[in-house]
């Protein structure tokens, strides 16, 4: 070895070699460390770890977060979690897995082969899984299961919230439902600390707002006997409840609404004309969100899917209607914006008008004979508008129905809102490579042809009308709350923009529009109330184009085929404070099926207004005390 | 390719039995974490392990071929080669358990940063082979090498793979220490890398923060990586002295452990063969890092030496962090034990580096 050093030495790398030396001791002390710790790990703490592992009883019980609660404008509770209970079974901690689940059946009066069929199903799963045999269990499940427990080996209660709706199907597009985590949605969520079994917004204002509303899951790692009960906990985690959103929507508005459109299918969104608020929004039919928060079954989850009114549908953000005469509000504005109308200067309508080789009808059999601009609107005359659109042309039509927000989503925070379609002579080119043809202008100039919208985005251009030319977006959260009450969100009013109208065109605007529900030949007139004055605006939509020169009533085409009702309006006619779209699909007039729905809403929000606000009161009670 | 007769006689046979030893063991503890019981027999980590075995042999020999001093040529080639593939991955990567660590060759997922871990030996060594001045080497010497190092380091950070970028600086740091570094320029470094955690630390957002200090102190997270340590604990502890025997491991066979085959291979093997299989195990590693220190002593010359202790440090820092992270006295970072835990890309690098302890260790004698 000496010679070998020797030979070495005489080349390279003196230094490394010296500092070689100082690593043989580094590496004696680190594998010592190391041997020491397996010395303790498995000689000393053997026999504790041997029972452990014969025993392997450490189990993590997960504690979701209680989901946050949602509050309307008052205060007054919408969405809750309440307290209830699960039934487990893990087959580890039961000696017979079978025979325990057969005796379960029996204190349960259950059907054995239901708990044995769970059991093979979670066949697969290790055997120290919780597999849940029983979801939201009723109180007399909790009571057996509790007095039996020495019986039940393996067999444990877990207790959880689950969502609870206190209205029931009332406003439940806006609020949506929670469904339990698919395996490729966990893929994605694990990230985020979400868990197998874990429930997650899939629709609505649960979904949008998740993030908020959740909370933040604890648990506790927990050692168990051989029966699967807790012995100690090793580790705990506590959980956070979820936010408390408070919506802009109003709890009775809501009712008065839903009430109102009770056995039609139908939308009513009403807005705060000066901040965009969202006061109501109800969709028909509707669905009974309770139904998912305690697990909704395949057949029930089928029969929802395939109903051909699609109770599933949010209508107010998510149908995209031909807004029909309620158009008539922008071909106005647009004609007088632009110079194009003279509001005094009459024309004549027979009834009809010609352009190229075709005959365009006037709702009315025989016209209005001669109207200006002012009666156009009032009695919703075609022919009017006929004549004027072609004046306008679509490119400028299309121009003032963007500025009131019409052909693009709101960008309320709801779920899954569209946007509708504009058409003007680019879209077309784009759409079906095609130019535009001035005939289809005339359509568009009554609301009907490529044009569609959503009852929201209407709702919003009569708040956007009523308050003289401001484009708020329209919202649905107001403010959002840790559980102690510190605000941890405000959202104030958002403007889209302002559109710069001329007085004289608001006036006449707001004139015509008054005129349609109080004047003389006003197709609004069903909504004209005793308690508050109402403008508004009627729209008939078609569903199927009319045939040639036929007049036939709606009520006499088959159900699917009849026209949609479209009332939009705002009130009080000075000083607005609400506007509001209805819609009411196959509902035929819009005058006559939409239009007294809207009265009825707005009736209970001038009531509501009239109610003392919270503060207020507590003012009254301070000086009643106070005398 | 003619081959010297000197050089076949000199070929340093321990350590390619050390190697294949360790490559038994951890075929055959794979082939127990892989074990089905119902179906009594293993799926196909194991054979899939032996062919890998194959591809580390054709690097072990590649590595084997060449004079040594041809790695002074291909070092930067080699290291800009990995950084590319680093950067591939972040493009074209493969995720797999919440990062993005791997490029999809069709028959082999190569995991880049393996090999990098080579690339920081190879670029150190040439850097670093220069006799060092008289009173050792200054921060202001070694600027080249941070250059390299850090986008390494940082692109295996994002992936996020933070085992292989602890591995990456601290074979990094062992190589300027034994290549010179001056004791007060070491103590400057540490300093300074101290007063970066904070400013670091700032930049990130709270939920990098949250599983960083999970990383740190698993008992932040009792019901993840807190319950996988416990169980990795109770699966060490319950081997005892002599183990339950092969195939016999029930904290493996119940699902108990995580990444089994992987980074928890070692609770696998201890709990079936005990603390008497531990102390071989690591007694074989410690006869291989020993056996290196003495060609480190006796190489040729200083890029011979720093090779050879750059590859031993991997091997070393690999063992020493995967045995403690298993028994509790680290976090869980997540490294492979070299040559034993599952994975092709490891196994290669693994068998690479052994090439080149053998390759240094066999031309000591050529001149």
């Amino acid at each position: 070895m000496a010679l070998l050093a020797d030979i070495s030495r005489q080349d390279g790398a003196p230094e490394l070699r010296r500092r070689a030396r100082l690593l043989y001791l580094l590496l004696i002390l680190v594998f010592g460390a190391l041997l020491i710790r397996l010395f303790f790990l498995q000689v000393v703490d053997g026999e504790r770890y041997t029972f452990l592992s014969e025993n392997n009883r450490v189990r993590i019980k997960r504690i979701p977060g209680t989901r946050g609660m949602v509050l309307d404008r008052q205060g007054q509770l919408l969405v809750d979690s309440r307290p209830s209970f699960d039934l487990l079974f893990v087959a580890e901690d039961a000696e017979e897995p079978e025979s325990t689940l057969r005796q379960l059946a029996h204190y349960l009066r259950r059907d054995e082969k239901e708990l044995l069929a769970v059991l093979e199903e979670n066949k697969k799963r290790p055997a120290f899984e919780e597999i849940v045999i029983g979801k939201d269990v009723d109180w007399g499940t909790v009571v057996a299961v509790e007095t039996h427990q020495i019986d039940l080996p393996g067999v444990s209660l877990r207790a959880r919230p689950r969502r609870s709706y206190v209205d029931g199907p009332i406003g439940a597009h806006v609020l949506g439902y929670l469904g339990e985590i698919g395996p490729k949605q966990l893929q994605v969520l694990k990230e985020q600390g979400y868990a197998t079994g874990d429930e997650f917004g899939q629709y609505g204002l649960e979904k949008t707002w998740e993030s908020f509303l959740r909370g933040q899951s604890g648990g506790q790692q927990v050692e168990v006997d051989a029966l699967g009960r807790r012995v100690r906990v090793l580790h705990e985690v506590t959980d956070v409840p979820g936010y408390t959103v408070h919506l802009t929507l109003d709890r009775q508005l809501q009712e008065t609404a839903f009430e109102a459109l009770k056995g039609k299918e139908g939308t009513i969104v009403a807005l705060d004309v000066n901040t965009g608020a969202i006061l109501a929004m109800v969709s028909t039919p509707a669905f009974d969100p309770n139904v998912f928060a305690r697990g909704i079954k395949s057949d029930e989850w089928q029969a929802l899917m395939k109903d051909r009114l699609r109770p599933l549908s949010n209508r107010a953000i998510q149908g995209q209607y031909p807004p029909g005469s309620t158009f008539k509000v922008i071909m106005a504005i647009a004609g007088l914006e632009e110079g194009v109308l003279q509001p005094e200067s009459r024309i004549s309508d027979p009834g009809y008008y010609y352009f190229g080789n075709r005959q365009f009808r006037d709702w009315k059999k025989g016209g209005h004979g001669s109207v200006d601009l002012h009666r156009a609107i009032v009695e919703s005359c075609d022919t009017y508008f006929y004549q004027a659109g072609q004046r306008i042309g679509v490119d400028k039509i299309a121009k003032w129905a963007r500025a009131f927000g019409l052909g693009e989503k709101s960008g309320a925070t709801l779920d899954d809102e569209k946007a509708g379609i504009v058409p003007d002579s680019e879209w077309k080119r784009k759409r079906f490579r095609q130019p535009w043809y001035p005939g289809e202008t005339l359509s568009v100039a009554i609301g009907q042809g490529y044009l569609t919208v959503t009852p929201l985005q209407l709702a919003n251009m009569m708040a956007a009308l009523a308050n003289g030319g401001t484009l708020y977006r329209p919202r649905i959260v107001d403010k959002i709350e840790s559980v102690d009450g510190t605000v941890v969100r405000e959202y104030g009013p958002e403007k889209i923009r302002r559109i710069s109208l001329k007085p004289a065109t608001l006036e006449r605007l707001h004139k015509g529009l008054a005129d349609v529900v109080k004047g003389v030949g006003g197709t609004g007139a069903a909504a004209r109330s005793s308690i508050v004055e109402i403008a508004g605006k009627t729209g008939t939509a078609q569903v199927v184009e009319m045939k040639g020169g036929s007049y036939v009533k709606s009520e006499q085409l088959a159900y699917f085929n009849r026209d949609h009702a479209w009332f939009v309006a705002y009130a009080p006619v000075q000083n607005p404070r609400i506007a509001l779209a209805t819609l009411v699909e196959h509902g035929g007039h819009g005058g006559d099926a939409a239009a007294p729905l809207a009265k009825k809403v707005i009736e209970k929000y001038m009531e509501l207004q009239a109610r003392p606000t919270e503060q207020q009161q507590a003012r009254n009670e301070g000086t009643t005390r106070a005398d | 390719m003619q081959i010297d007769r000197r050089l076949v006689a000199h070929f340093d046979w321990p350590l390619l039995l050390l190697a294949l030893v360790f490559v038994a063991i951890g075929v055959t503890t794979i082939y127990s974490a892989n074990y089905n019981i119902a179906e009594e027999h293993a799926g196909g980590l194991p054979s899939r392990q032996l062919l890998w075995l194959g591809l580390g042999i054709v690097a072990m020999l590649t590595a084997v071929a060449f004079d040594y001093h041809y790695l002074n040529r291909l070092a930067y080639p080699f290291y800009g080669a990995m950084l590319l593939l680093l950067l591939l991955v972040i493009f074209v990567g493969h995720s797999g358990g919440g990062s993005q660590r791997w490029i999809n060759l069709g028959f082999f997922r190569l995991q880049p940063s393996e090999p990098a871990k080579l690339a920081i030996v190879l670029v150190m060594a040439k850097y670093l082979q220069n006799d060092e001045p008289a009173q050792g080497l200054r921060l202001s010497d070694l600027w080249v090498p941070f250059v390299l190092v850090v986008p390494l380091v940082f692109l295996t950070l994002v992936q996020p793979d933070l085992g292989t970028a602890i591995i990456l600086g601290i074979v990094f740091l062992s190589m300027i220490l034994m290549g010179g570094l001056r004791p007060r320029s070491f103590l400057y470094l540490v300093g300074a890398g101290l007063a970066f955690l904070p400013i670091g630390w700032h930049f990130l957002k709270p939920y990098q923060r949250a599983r960083i200090l999970t990383f740190l102190d698993p008992d932040r997270d009792p019901l993840g990586a807190g319950y996988h340590v416990i169980q990795s604990k109770i699966a060490i502890g319950s081997g005892r002295l002599f183990g339950k025997g092969y195939l016999h491991g029930t904290q493996n066979r119940l699902d108990f452990l995580p990444a089994q085959h992987t980074d928890f291979i070692f609770a696998v093997f201890s709990e079936e063969w005990g603390f008497v299989g531990c102390l071989i195990l690591l007694m074989l590693y410690f006869a291989l890092i020993i056996y290196s220190f003495r060609l480190i002593e006796r190489a040729k010359d200083r890029f011979g030496g720093l090779l050879v202790f750059g590859m031993v440090a991997i091997f070393f820092w690999h063992v020493v962090i995967n045995v403690a992270m298993v028994t509790g006295i680290m976090p869980v970072v997540g490294v492979p034990l070299p040559m034993v835990s599952y994975g092709g890309s490891s196994l290669a690098s693994m068998m690479f580096a052994l090439g080149v302890m053998i390759n240094v260790s066999m031309r000591r004698y050529t001149f």
